[in-house]
């Protein structure tokens, strides 16, 4: 089936058959493996993405459902600089370990700062609850998140 | 942990998701926001031969209140009617179940509509409905009727919408009466242990049995929940009757 999406900013026109979801879609087709995939039913959070500015499971939007829509991944998010204190501040306070649900944490945590420039401790693990850390750096991950919405109030 | 394969047809109009679901027969499914048939399939415990995409039909993500009653078509995002002013206005007790509806990613894909048409027996919103004495509009090729939510659901993720039907809206009468909201789970964002969602002597517990179940406040609690990984059933009816306490005393009650 035809598709046209955009992906970080780049148009992409292109075949895909409907069982494709869009994890492996990015990862397969468009060679952007900063999505992992974990458990494939929307537990983990390791392939959240950003579609049409929301938060996504790329493992619950089939690939020919994106047709249309304004994709965002981990490498768009890193690449354009907007998440770049972010990432500054996990690498600083050892946000993460084996970094496989590093890509979903910062897209997930970055929505929240989108929304909220002042989340308590509570407010920064609620939002992150969708996403699973396995190496159990949970609270380095509300340290990072907390420094950088700090940082961003110019605090 | 991939889909088998299907074929995917995407519609426009509530007429033609309803003719292309006469037309493909019982195999065919809907697909909304698909944050509990893609995991289905993903896992293979569903595997519609055909996908009807409703996504993007137009006209059914509108929340108004008209003539007395809060209508939310079937295709409102969880997300969008929890940040939802008035939802939060006329009806708290929905905005504050939408905050227990599974994490924020899922919530910003996964549809009202698509919810109750589930009709997964641990989900919080079909339990609203039975609280709020909500009525579910069903359209088929035949035209709409009305369907009261508690006779909706009628079995472990069964509901009386006919293989040609589809639910388009769902309506509450206002004003809602005081309401009470709780659940019991382990970690945020998990299925519910037990729940309950009150409204006014409308108690509907959730999680204790193969469909929500809807008791008035001033009647004895008669349930007999099923044991499963998370609890025994013991367990289940202990903890709803902990939670019609909550809500008796939040209401000012008896206890």
């Amino acid at each position: 089936m035809k598709i046209a999406l955009t992906v970080n900013g780049e148009t992409i026109r292109t075949e895909v058959e409907p069982r494709v979801h869009l994890g492996d879609f990015l990862r397969e087709h468009l060679s952007l493996t900063g999505t992992h995939l974990g458990c494939e039913h929307g537990v983990c959070g390791a392939c959240t993405v950003r579609i049409d500015g929301n938060l996504a499971r790329a493992c619950l939007v089939l690939a020919v459902q994106a047709d249309g829509c304004d994709v965002q991944t981990i490498e768009g998010l890193s690449d354009s600089g907007e998440i770049a204190d972010l990432q500054q501040a996990f690498h600083e306070r050892n946000a993460l370990q084996c970094g496989f649900c590093t890509p979903g944490m910062l897209i997930a945590a970055q929505d929240l700062l989108l929304r909220n420039p002042d989340p308590d401790r509570d407010t920064i693990r609620e939002h992150l609850s969708g996403n699973y850390c396995r190496c159990t750096g949970y609270h380095a991950i509300v340290d990072a998140v907390m420094t950088t919405a700090k940082g961003r109030r110019g605090d | 942990m991939k889909a088998p394969a299907f074929d995917y047809i995407k519609v426009a109009t509530v007429a033609e998701a309803c003719a292309a679901l006469v037309q493909h027969g019982p195999d065919a499914r809907l697909l909304a926001g698909g944050q509990s048939l893609l995991p289905a399939m993903n896992l293979r415990l569903a595997s519609p031969s055909v996908l009807i995409d409703i996504g993007r039909v137009h006209g059914l993500d509108g929340i108004e209140v008209r003539d007395g009653k809060l209508r939310i078509g079937a295709l409102v995002r969880h997300e969008t009617a929890l940040r939802d002013a008035m939802i939060a206005n006329h009806v708290p007790l929905l905005t504050e179940a939408l905050r227990h509806v599974a994490h924020p990613a899922i919530r910003a894909r996964g549809t009202i509509g698509g919810n109750l048409a589930h009709a997964d027996p641990a989900s919080e919103l079909p339990a609203c409905m039975l609280a709020l004495s909500a009525v579910i509009e069903v359209t088929s090729p035949s035209g709409t009727r009305h369907v009261a939510a508690e006779d909706f659901f009628v079995g472990l993720f069964q509901t009386v919408l006919l293989p040609d039907e589809m639910l388009t809206a769902v309506e509450i009468p206002l004003p809602a009466p005081a309401w009470f909201f709780q659940e019991i789970a382990r970690r945020s964002g998990d299925y519910a242990i037990v729940g309950l969602a009150a409204s006014g002597t409308r108690l509907a517990f959730f999680s204790v049995a193969d469909r929500p179940v809807l008791r008035q406040s001033t009647a004895a609690l008669d349930l007999d929940p099923p044991s499963d990984l998370q609890a025994t059933g013991a367990m289940r009816r202990h903890l709803a009757n902990v939670l019609r306490d909550r809500a008796l005393v939040a209401f000012g009650g008896r206890t």
